[in-house]
C-alpha cells in the first residue's frame, strides 16, 4: 500500500476544497433536524392539509416516529448522496489523466483505491454524525432523549449502509470511464437491494437489513441481533474493494 | 547504474487490429538526452506509456533503471520523472501543493521537500503562481508545472512527451535550456516532432514511423549516414523565365533528387554529390541566370526525416491529419 498516508491526505483535503464535505454535512444536517420536527407535527400538517372535509385520525407521535422518520430519510436522501459522492471518483480521475499524474509516482494502485473510498466513507460519516447530532437535540426538545449509547450504534449501522451503496457505485466508478454508468449501478443496486431486503432471509444480511438492528439500538429494544448484518456488510464492502482493485490493477491509464 | 537507462525488446503494441508499435527494439544509454521522433500517430505516445507503466505491451519486454517494466510498479516509478504531453492536474489544489504532493509520493524529508519545491517554482518561472490555483493556469503554465513535478525527486530518467508544446517562444527557450542542462545527471527521452528542438538539445535521435523504429543513433552519425547534401540558390529579382528554365535542367539532372523553386529561392537535394557539385554552377551559367546568393547547405534532421519517413500521400492521413497506423497482418 504505497502511498497510502499520502493519498489519503490529499482525498480528504480534496473532499473539503471542492466543498463535497461541508455541502454534504449541510444537506445532513437538514435532514437531522427536520426529520423529528416532521415526525412531530404530521399530525397537524395533515390536518391542516385536509380541511375540515377530512378527519383523519392518527395516534400521537412518539419518539419512534422521530426515529423512523430519521432512519427513513438518511436510507433514502443518504443513499442518493453515496451514489453522487462516488460515482465520479475512479471514474473522472481516468477519464481527466490525473490518475496516470499519481499512478506514475511510487504510489501503488491499492492505495489509490483505498484512499478514495476512504475518504468518501469518512465524508458521510462526518455528515451522518452531524444529522445524527441535530436529529438527537431536536428528538430531546420536541419528545424525549433516545438513549445515547444504542442511538450511537444505530447511527454506525446507518452509516454502514451507506458506505455499503458507496462501495458499489465506486466499483461501477472503477470499471467504467462513465460517472454516469456508475450511478446507474448505484441506482440499480438501491432499488434491487429494497426489494431483496424484504426477503427475511437474505433481506438480514443486506445493507438494507442494517435498519432494524439500528432501530431497535436508537429506541432500546430487546433482541437485536447486530453481529451478523455488520459482518455482512463489511464483507461486502471489502469484497467490492477487493473487485475494485482486480480491475483497476489491470487498467489502462 | 549501468550504462543502459532504456532497454525495450520486440515492444510490440495492438489496438484491435491496429498495430501502434510493431516490434520495437531499443536501448538508451544512461546519461543521454534522447529524442523520439516522428510525424504524429509514429507511436512515440505508446512507447512512453508502456516504458512508465501506463499501458501493457501486446508481447516484447522493456526495463527502465534496471528495473523491469509492468504495471503496479512503484520501485519503477520512484526512478523516473514523467511529462504527459496534455498534463493534467487538480484544478481545486494549488501550484505548490501539487509538489509537496509529488515530492511526499516520492519519501522526499520535509526540509528536503520545501527546499526542492522552491527550487522548481523558481526554474520554471512558476514562484509568483505557487498559492494560485492550478485551475486557474494557463496551459503553457501547467506545462512548465508539469515540468517541476517531473524533475522535483531527481530522477535516473525523465520521460518528456511533447514537453513544449503549449509554450510561447520564451518559455520554450528556457525549458530547452532547463532539459539541455540535466545531460549527464539524468537520461531524458523527449518526444516530438520539432525537428529543431531535436537538433538543439538531443545527443542520440530514433526515428518513429508508423509504429516502427527506422533509424537509431548519435545525431551527427544519424546525418551523416542519411543526409544528402542540399544547394540551395537565391535568383536575383525579376528573371522569373530564365529560373525556369534553371529549374527545368535541374529536374532533368541525373544527381537532383528532388528541386523544389520558390518565387526567391530553388532548394536542390542531390544523392550524388560528387556529380552534383561538378555540374550544377555551370547549369546555372548556362541558364543565364544571376544569383544573389548559392549555398550547400549542411544537411538537416528534416532532410534526414524526410528521407526516412517521407511526407505521408493524402490517403495515408486520418480524418485528424493524423498518419493512420498499419493493420496488422494475421499471425
Amino acid at each position: 500500500m504505497t502511498g497510502l498516508g499520502v493519498l489519503m491526505r490529499k482525498e480528504l483535503l480534496e473532499q473539503w476544497r471542492t466543498a463535497r464535505l461541508p455541502v454534504v454535512a449541510t444537506i445532513f444536517l437538514l435532514v437531522g433536524l427536520t426529520s423529528p420536527l416532521v415526525a412531530r407535527f404530521t399530525p397537524e400538517i395533515v390536518k391542516a392539509v385536509g380541511g375540515s372535509q377530512f378527519q383523519i385520525v392518527l395516534p400521537p407521535p412518539t419518539v419512534a416516529d422521530a426515529y423512523d422518520q430519521l432512519a427513513k430519510n438518511l436510507g433514502q436522501f443518504g443513499a442518493l448522496i453515496a451514489i453522487l459522492l462516488a460515482m465520479g471518483s475512479m471514474a473522472t480521475e481516468k477519464e481527466r489523466g490525473t490518475a496516470a499524474l499519481i499512478l506514475t509516482k511510487p504510489a501503488s494502485r491499492a492505495s489509490f483505491l483505498v484512499a478514495k473510498l476512504v475518504a468518501i466513507a469518512t465524508t458521510l460519516g462526518v455528515a451522518t454524525a452531524v444529522a445524527a447530532g441535530g436529529a438527537w437535540f431536536y428528538t430531546f426538545v420536541l419528545f424525549e432523549p433516545l438513549p445515547i449509547g444504542g442511538f450511537v450504534a444505530a447511527v454506525i449501522l446507518q452509516w454502514l449502509a451507506l458506505v455499503s451503496y458507496a462501495a458499489i457505485t465506486f466499483v461501477g466508478s472503477t470499471l467504467t470511464r462513465s460517472a454516469l454508468a456508475a450511478a446507474g449501478l448505484g441506482v440499480a443496486a438501491f432499488i434491487v437491494l429494497g426489494i431483496l431486503g424484504i426477503v427475511p432471509a437474505v433481506g438480514r444480511y443486506l445493507p438494507t437489513g442494517l435498519g432494524g438492528p439500528a432501530r431497535s439500538l436508537a429506541l432500546g429494544l430487546p433482541g437485536v441481533d447486530v453481529v451478523g448484518p455488520t459482518i455482512a456488510a463489511l464483507v461486502l464492502i471489502g469484497s467490492l474493494v477487493l473487485v475494485a482493485w482486480l480491475a483497476f490493477r489491470r487498467q489502462e491509464l | 547504474m549501468t550504462n543502459v537507462a532504456i532497454e525495450a525488446r520486440g515492444l510490440t503494441k495492438q489496438f484491435g487490429s491496429i498495430l501502434a508499435l510493431d516490434r520495437l527494439d531499443l536501448v538508451v544509454p544512461a546519461g543521454s538526452i534522447f529524442g523520439l521522433l516522428g510525424p504524429n500517430g509514429a507511436g512515440k505516445t505508446t512507447t512512453i506509456r508502456i516504458l512508465t507503466g501506463l499501458a501493457r505491451p501486446t508481447s516484447g519486454s522493456a526495463s527502465v533503471a534496471e528495473v523491469d517494466v509492468g504495471f503496479d510498479q512503484p520501485e519503477l516509478r520512484r526512478r523516473l520523472g514523467y511529462l504527459d504531453q496534455d498534463p493534467r492536474f487538480y484544478g481545486w489544489m494549488k501550484g505548490r501543493e501539487l509538489l509537496e504532493l509529488v515530492g511526499r509520493l516520492h519519501g522526499l524529508s520535509d526540509p528536503e521537500l520545501r527546499s526542492r519545491v522552491v527550487e522548481m517554482l523558481a526554474r520554471t518561472g512558476l514562484t509568483g503562481a505557487a498559492e494560485r490555483r492550478i485551475g486557474g493556469y494557463s496551459g503553457g503554465m501547467r506545462q512548465r508545472l508539469g515540468i517541476a513535478q517531473a524533475l522535483l525527486h531527481r530522477p535516473q530518467i525523465l520521460f518528456l512527451d511533447e514537453p513544449v508544446s503549449s509554450l510561447d517562444p520564451e518559455g520554450r527557450r528556457d525549458l530547452l535550456s532547463l532539459i539541455a542542462g540535466l545531460g549527464g545527471e539524468a537520461t531524458v527521452v523527449f518526444s516530438t516532432h520539432v525537428l529543431s528542438d531535436v537538433e538543439r538539445i538531443c545527443d542520440r535521435v530514433a526515428i518513429l514511423d508508423r509504429g516502427r523504429l527506422v533509424a537509431e543513433g548519435p545525431l551527427e552519425a544519424l546525418l551523416a549516414a542519411h543526409a544528402r547534401p542540399i544547394y540551395r540558390l537565391v535568383p536575383a529579382p525579376r528573371q522569373a523565365e530564365r529560373v525556369g528554365t534553371l529549374v527545368q535542367r535541374l529536374r532533368a539532372a541525373p544527381w537532383a533528387t528532388n528541386v523544389t523553386a520558390g518565387e526567391d529561392l530553388v532548394r536542390v537535394t542531390v544523392a550524388d554529390p560528387d556529380a552534383a557539385a561538378a555540374a550544377i554552377l555551370p547549369l546555372v551559367v548556362a541558364a543565364d541566370v544571376s544569383l544573389d546568393s548559392f549555398e550547400r547547405a549542411r544537411p538537416t534532421l528534416e532532410d534526414v526525416f524526410l528521407e526516412l519517413v517521407g511526407p505521408a500521400s493524402p490517403d495515408e492521413l486520418d480524418g485528424r491529419g493524423f498518419i493512420r497506423a498499419r493493420e496488422a497482418s494475421p499471425r
